[in-house]
């Protein structure tokens, strides 16, 4: 039992880590950098709050949610593709104006500096009565269609990636736009199709995290893009390296609230798990990490 | 941003032009009155070319006169500013690249456009995928690769990684990615650039066997055996220009090398007895040798970063007042030699001794300091900072000299300055200007003159020449021979033969990491060392 | 070749104005979607920053630390890398400069105890930007990744160290320093009663100084400035890359590590968790409309801090969060108009 909720927990806790991670993944290997993966979530956490509330369903939250992040990820994309902005400034400005603008919204749409009201979630297996506890009312947690897609996200990825003609394209244009160029695949476009596919996947985390919690935070997403983005790095880029990544960062920060209690490592140490990990890694000390030869690099 | 233009470059004196010849074949391609302009620089400026059907077609012209702006025009890489182009009558000018696939014009580019990453099969495929469904059909990839390695000749194992290739066997990818894309026009830009003889030769036999199935090949290059021996045509180019077309068959290496550069060329055999327009005093060849060597390279085994050695150990020495050449076909270990010389590069094993001196561990500053010179192969990656001032960048290496405690001392590089512009005729004269200003014979005066404009024992020099133009060619040259007469050490490796052939006292030629032959001038010439360079002499040959 | 020639004054200029114009025409609609007056808004923003005392104190303290994050991001740009880390840097420098005002005794006269906090709080942050610089230098670490990754590490371990070791009762900061602390500018003219500002500013205007002196004065300056335009042929210069990098991203570590100072020795006299928080960012937006020049970084600093100080004087009618939209909003454009910029103008030059 306390295995199972062990693995329940660690999931649920990695269900936004694998969707922003495919997202970043997606945009990564076509030569975007997925700095964003914050502010997208945070956008589309919002939005999904905001249409929930107003629709009273999860479904419209989720449809709005997903449309903020695609509206984020084109904000990225304009900069740093139709304009070759630096995708470092543009990213990190990114996730300040998705702070700012759910601030400045939160405060205009429902008049509060700190949290929305309680919203629809995807709650529909779990019982009402609270503390109940059982096998299946753990179990009934996951049945949660963001859960789901959490956990596909990552395979449907690496897929699209090794199997489809996009897939070919995108890790051409990562790796040497110019050599797709000169074969009449225009990068810009490749590109474009990536960022927002990225934007819509990562959205999906953002819009759990607001459906979960059934309401929008100010700055919910505490870091949780940059944990995605550290997985895409640890898991040096490989689909299935990067979801273990996710798994192992979630299975951390389960295992620290579960023996909170115990005292036997402040929690500090365990957030700074992902970080370490990723510094470690990109230093090559186990494995080196080597990104996409033409990351963050502007096409011609 | 990928795109880098032809060097910036003076305007030639007019000259000769060549006489025009008028096409009866039907013509495939007509461009005409071609313009291009990449910021400040004009890289067409009137180009044109006609291209008959089924020809193999020479476009030749020096380094920077705008070959490979107008051949990615063609295909579609970039659009003209002005002029026309057009492909079976039709206008086509301003295409993408897409068009121009579709048209049947393909290019094989000089830096090869494949995905390193990614396998022959899918380097040959991408953006035109066959797929089975949605998917993308790998089988199919795959044995479209076969088919075509079979039919032409060019065989690559369809599932290998683009980057375990060998140079000779990208090339084949390239060439195979064109030809299945149906391209009836191929252009080739600098192909033979990088490959090895025997390469050579299988290449040649392809575009035979391609013009006999009615396809037509434009070809760019600025060898002329080249042109003498593959061509059917030839269109010269200068300094954005076309100067002249005329037929292979009518035409002679001398001509097309005057069209070239707009008035006589010295070739090789032109070049003055030693002594007889030379400096007086100049030692003969048996007492140079029996003095200390200036430069001493003893057993030199340096590493290529990709898993092999480079220079598989080299010896030779240098004494005062030679010019010791090193020819070959370029990636044959020559970069890894001088830049393991200058500091650049560890040394695996062997030393290295200026003078008396085991320079082989020292950094770059003490070897500077020691009297080592060394103009570098790629003055826009190495020799200049472009965005630093000329003054500044005449200081470069040798910035310990220009300081006071740790604070630089404007009054003496402004005065160095001064001195260097003056006396290596640097234009525009100022030296607040950025390097990038400058046009590529001045800003290689720069770096001579830095590496020149001094005290220097031993000079290191890497292609000092490639893509300036002729004037300063010639003072580079009257450089190089001046500080040999005055007693330097000069070692020369140009990838240019009859560069090396017109200054070199001894010639070495390098062949896979070894010397394969080291000569006197006297007895090398391009017949004698042809079969050296291209590995068919001299394997197994040590060093003497 | 195809470079082209770094902009004219003007064009370097023109640039940070263009995005200030479209920060103000989003500035605009945001305000007009509260129902509120555009010219109401920015006149009370400017009567709460630069027209009394207090406002302008307030934003003098604020463009003391952003001066000092952007300098250290400016520093790094010009060796060529991207400091993200000038938050956690600025964070260990103010815990470095309130360790060491803990450490020394209350009786430490003054003209002892401030250089011990200030050479601590360069250290502090000195020693963060190390880790970066070592680990580019070493094994060619994207220091952009690595200084975001250390942000997180290195405010964790403070928050730690001040939870379990430091903190005062249910606070989040440590005791008051025993010495060290610097003048209030309220000390000086008293109409400044009430605001943040103190002397850290005549620091601030000095290391700007110092650091344009270094970068274009002395050998290491042109070492390291060569290595950020081009490292090849730094390297063929003689110049050791890995070495300039490694000092450079220390440098700037110590710089944002010396903002520590304002907080710490200048306002609070404590470290607290979270006072750096945003300031590293805020560093990069001051680098970039800066143009990374040390003359400029100290304007684009009181732009900046007008702005943020300006979001707390019109908060009554306008949400305050309009004011961080807004200066992500001109980060942006500046990242997007520079290229642009230098594109017209090269277009310009070949037309003329």
């Amino acid at each position: 039992m306390i295995i199972l909720a062990f693995i329940v927990q660690t999931l649920r806790i990695a269900t936004p880590y694998l969707l922003a991670a495919s997202g970043g993944l997606l945009s990564e290997r076509a030569g975007i950098i997925a700095l964003t993966l914050e502010g997208w979530m945070l956008t589309s956490a919002f939005c999904a709050a905001l249409g929930a509330h107003y629709a009273q369903s999860p479904w419209v939250g989720l449809l709005c949610g997903v449309a903020g992040g695609i509206v984020a990820a084109a904000l990225h994309a304009v900069a740093s593709i139709r304009y070759r902005a630096n995708q470092v400034v543009v990213g990190i400005a990114i996730n300040l104006l998705a702070i700012g603008t759910t601030r400045f919204f939160l405060r205009l749409a429902f008049d509060s500096s700190s949290n929305s009201p309680r919203v629809p979630g995807f709650d529909w297996f779990t019982s009402s009565g609270a503390g109940a506890g059982g096998v299946l009312d753990t179990l009934a947690s996951l049945l949660n269609p963001l859960v789901v897609a959490g956990l596909l996200a990552l395979p449907v990825v690496g897929w699209l990636l090794a199997n489809l003609p996009l897939g070919l394209r995108i890790r051409a244009v990562g790796e040497k736009p110019e050599a797709a160029e000169s074969l009449g695949v225009d990068p810009a476009r490749v590109r474009w199709v990536a960022v927002l596919a990225a934007g819509a996947l990562t959205s999906l985390g953002g819009v759990y995290l607001a459906l979960d919690q059934h309401q929008f935070t100010d700055n919910m997403t505490a870091g949780r893009g940059f944990i995605a983005l550290a997985a895409v790095i640890f898991g040096n880029w490989r689909p299935a390296r990067v979801a273990i990544a996710c798994v192992l960062f979630a299975a951390a920060e389960t295992l620290q609230i579960q023996l909170q209690g115990l005292q036997l490592v402040p929690s500090q140490f365990v957030e700074m798990i992902p970080y370490l990990l990723t510094i470690v890694a990109l230093a090559g000390i186990v494995g080196r990490a080597v990104p996409p030869a033409a990351l963050g690099k502007p096409t011609a | 941003m990928s795109t880098s233009p032809e060097s910036g470059r003076e305007r030639p004196a007019t000259g000769a032009t060549g006489s025009r010849v008028t096409s009866h074949e039907p013509r495939l391609l007509v461009a005409t009155g071609v313009r291009k302009a990449f910021g400040s620089v004009e890289a067409n400026r009137n180009a044109s070319l006609e291209v008959a059907r089924g020809e193999i077609h020479a476009l030749v012209g020096e380094n920077g006169a705008g070959k490979s702006t107008l051949m990615r025009i063609l295909a579609g890489l970039h659009a003209p500013d002005d002029g026309r182009v057009e492909l079976d009558g039709r206008d086509v000018t301003g295409w993408s690249t897409r068009q121009a696939i579709d048209a049947g014009v393909g290019m094989v580019h000089q830096h090869f456009m494949l995905v390193p990453t990614l396998t022959v099969a899918e380097n040959l495929v991408l953006g035109r995928e066959p797929r089975r469904g949605a998917r993308l059909d790998r089988a199919a990839a795959r044995a479209e690769v076969e088919t075509l390695g079979t039919r032409t000749g060019l065989v690559v194992a369809p599932d290998r990684l683009v980057s375990d290739l060998s140079v000779g066997e990208a090339q084949r990818v390239e060439v195979l990615k064109v030809l299945w894309r149906g391209a009836r026009l191929l252009i080739l830009d600098e192909p033979t650039a990088v490959l090895s003889p025997p390469e050579v030769k299988d290449l040649w036999g392809v575009l035979r066997r391609l013009t006999a199935e009615g396809s037509t090949v434009v070809l760019i290059t600025h060898k002329l055996d080249e042109v003498m021996e593959i061509s059917d045509t030839v269109t010269v180019m200068r300094a954005g220009e076309t100067v002249g077309r005329i037929a292979t068959r009518d035409a002679s290496p001398a001509a097309i090398a005057r069209m070239m550069v707009g008035r006589e060329v010295r070739l090789a055999t032109d070049r003055p007895e030693a002594g007889g327009s030379g400096p007086q005093d100049e030692p003969s060849h048996d007492s140079r040798a029996m003095s200390r060597a200036a430069l001493d390279v003893k057993a030199l085994v340096v590493a290529s970063g990709r898993g092999d050695d480079a220079v598989r150990g080299v010896s030779f020495a240098i004494p005062p007042g030679e010019v010791f050449g090193i020819a070959g076909v370029e990636g044959n270990g020559q970069s890894e030699l001088v830049e393991a010389i200058a500091g650049l590069r560890r040394v695996s094993s062997g030393t290295i001794h200026l003078g008396a001196r085991d320079i082989t561990s020292l950094g770059m500053r003490e070897r500077g300091d020691a009297g080592l010179s060394h103009i570098p192969e790629d003055r826009h990656r190495r020799g200049l900072v472009l965005d630093y001032a000329i003054a500044d960048n005449l200081i470069l290496g040798r910035q310990h000299h220009f300081t006071r405690r740790g604070v630089l001392d404007r009054g003496a590089i402004a005065a160095n300055a001064a001195t260097q512009v003056a006396g290596f005729d640097i234009r525009p004269p100022d030296p607040r200007l950025p390097a990038a200003a400058l046009s590529g014979g001045n800003q290689q005066k720069v770096v001579i003159a830095r590496e020149m404009g001094r005290e220097f024992p031993v000079l290191l020099a890497c292609q000092p020449t490639r893509g300036v133009d002729v004037g300063a060619i010639e003072f580079i040259h009257a450089r190089i021979r001046a500080a040999a007469a005055a007693g330097r050490a000069v070692l020369l490796v140009s990838a240019d033969l009859v560069e090396v052939l017109a200054l070199a006292d001894r010639v070495a030629v390098m062949y896979d990491g070894r010397f394969v032959t080291v000569l006197p001038r006297a007895q090398a010439s391009a017949a004698v060392l042809g079969p050296y360079m291209t590995g068919l002499a001299g394997r197994g040959a040590t060093t003497p | 070749m195809s470079r082209s020639v770094p902009g004219s004054f003007a064009v370097a200029w023109l640039a940070p104005l263009i995005a200030l114009l479209i920060a103000a025409v989003v500035g605009d609609i945001l305000i007009l979607s509260f129902g509120q007056s555009p010219g109401d808004v920015y006149r009370l923003l400017l009567e709460g920053t630069w027209g009394n005392a207090y406002g302008l104190g307030q934003v003098l303290y604020k463009a003391t630390t952003l001066t000092f994050t952007g300098l250290a991001v400016a520093l790094g740009l010009r060796a060529g890398l991207f400091n993200i880390g000038a938050e956690g840097q600025l964070a260990a420098g103010g815990f470095a400069a309130a360790l060491a005002g803990l450490a020394v005794p209350a009786t430490t006269p003054a003209f002892l105890a401030v250089p011990l906090c200030v050479v601590a709080a360069a250290m502090g942050g000195g020693i963060v930007g190390a880790v970066p610089g070592a680990l580019k230098a070493r094994f060619g670490a994207s220091e952009v990744i690595v200084t975001i990754m250390l942000n997180f590490v290195v405010l964790a371990l403070l928050n730690w160290l001040v939870a379990a070791r430091l903190h005062v009762g249910e606070s989040l900061h440590t005791p008051p320093i025993n010495a060290g602390a610097v003048p209030r500018l309220a000390d000086l003219a008293p109409a400044f009663h009430g605001s943040a500002a103190n002397t850290t500013i005549v620091l601030a205007i000095l290391t700007a100084a110092a650091v344009g002196w270094y970068l274009f004065r002395t050998r290491a300056g042109y070492d390291l400035r060569a290595t950020g335009l081009q490292p090849d042929a730094a390297e063929y210069g003689g110049i050791r890359v890995g070495a300039v990098r490694f000092r450079a991203l220390t440098l700037a570590g110590a710089l944002a590590g010396l903002g520590g100072v304002n907080y710490v020795l200048g306002y609070k006299h404590y470290y607290e968790e979270g006072f750096a928080s945003g300031s590293g960012f805020l560093g990069i937006a001051v680098a970039l409309v800066g143009r990374n020049h040390p003359a400029g970084v100290p304007i684009a600093a009181l732009l900046f801090a007008t702005i943020s100080q300006g979001g707390l004087a019109v908060n009554a009618i306008v949400p305050k969060q309009m004011v961080e939209v807004l200066t992500a909003v001109v980060i942006i454009a500046v990242a997007v108009t520079v290229p642009e910029v230098q594109r017209l103008a090269a277009a310009g030059r070949r037309v003329a």
